[in-house]
């Protein structure tokens, strides 16, 4: 795995929490949307904290699809499951909010899965790799494995 | 009859959110390694490339509509279930069609990992 792989998958953590976060905060500020009042969304969108939050989650999509390119689902979400302890020590230490034994126990369960999941390869190989990969390419892509 | 509507709605939401997953998994592996692409044909040869990828519009698509089902059912349901049982289910859901219709190689590895993980986000968003 390599360095520029590792940031990819920061990338997908970091975006996807504070794109999320951002989003909740702004649309708490917008008031709440109800279907008969759908214009309420559309104006949420010039709340700066809803916009930026946007911007971020464009950002994880682009990460997400590139972190998709070289490695398997499966391997790419419980990787990046890590955000949720993020936003929980933020909720902790930047916001002083109270975080339960509860809450300390799922911290640990993530971090755990996370950490079983980063042992093991990132992409599973095919024989097939089918028409879309030239030969360099099927080449290439074995070589991600022959990395770690 | 609310626990049923709230349990029909979060099964929706990770329905969706399984099938965008898989299919945006599918176009990328299609489209190829990113890094290697954008060093061979540049940033917009890596656009092109995404963009002539049906399964990729298919994959946003779907996407979009599970985000939109999870602002639906939680503005029908409990706040405090549908969110950790949705995104604690989805986590199992994908292991389960990864390995069906991508044919990862779901390991006992990947199991504990998308178990834990699962339980983990149940917990801390419960």
């Amino acid at each position: 795995m390599t360095f520029r792989k590792h940031l990819v998958l920061a990338g997908v953590t970091v975006f996807a929490a504070a794109g999320d976060s951002m989003l909740s905060h702004g649309m708490k500020q917008a008031g709440s949307v109800s279907i008969h009042h759908l214009e309420t969304a559309v104006l949420a969108v010039l709340n700066p904290w809803v916009a930026f939050g946007i911007l971020l989650l464009l950002a994880f999509l682009a990460s997400y699809m590139n972190a998709l390119s070289w490695a398997d689902l499966t391997y790419v979400l419980p990787a990046t499951s890590l955000g949720y302890v993020l936003l929980a020590l933020v909720a902790k230490f930047a916001l002083h909010e109270q975080v339960s034994p509860l809450r300390w126990m799922g911290i640990a369960l993530i971090s755990g899965g996370v950490g079983f999941v980063a042992g093991g390869p990132a992409l599973t190989h095919h024989h097939d790799t089918g028409p879309e990969l030239s030969e360099e390419e099927s080449c290439n892509a074995s070589a991600i494995g022959v990395e770690r | 009859m609310r626990q049923l509507y709230t349990w029909s709605g979060i099964l929706v939401v990770v329905f969706f959110s399984v099938v965008g997953d898989v299919l945006m998994s599918r176009a990328m592996k299609q489209v190829g390694d990113v890094h290697q692409l954008w060093r061979r044909s540049g940033v917009w040869g890596v656009v092109g490339r995404i963009l002539s990828n049906p399964t990729f519009f298919m994959g946003v698509t779907v996407m979009a509509v599970a985000f939109f089902s999870l602002l639906f059912a939680l503005s029908w349901g409990d706040v405090s279930l549908v969110a950790p049982a949705a995104a604690s289910l989805t986590f199992i859901g994908n292991a389960f069609a990864a390995k069906i219709f991508l044919h990862e190689k779901v390991d006992r590895r990947r199991w504990i990992a998308a178990v834990l993980v699962a339980a983990g986000v149940a917990l801390l968003a419960g």
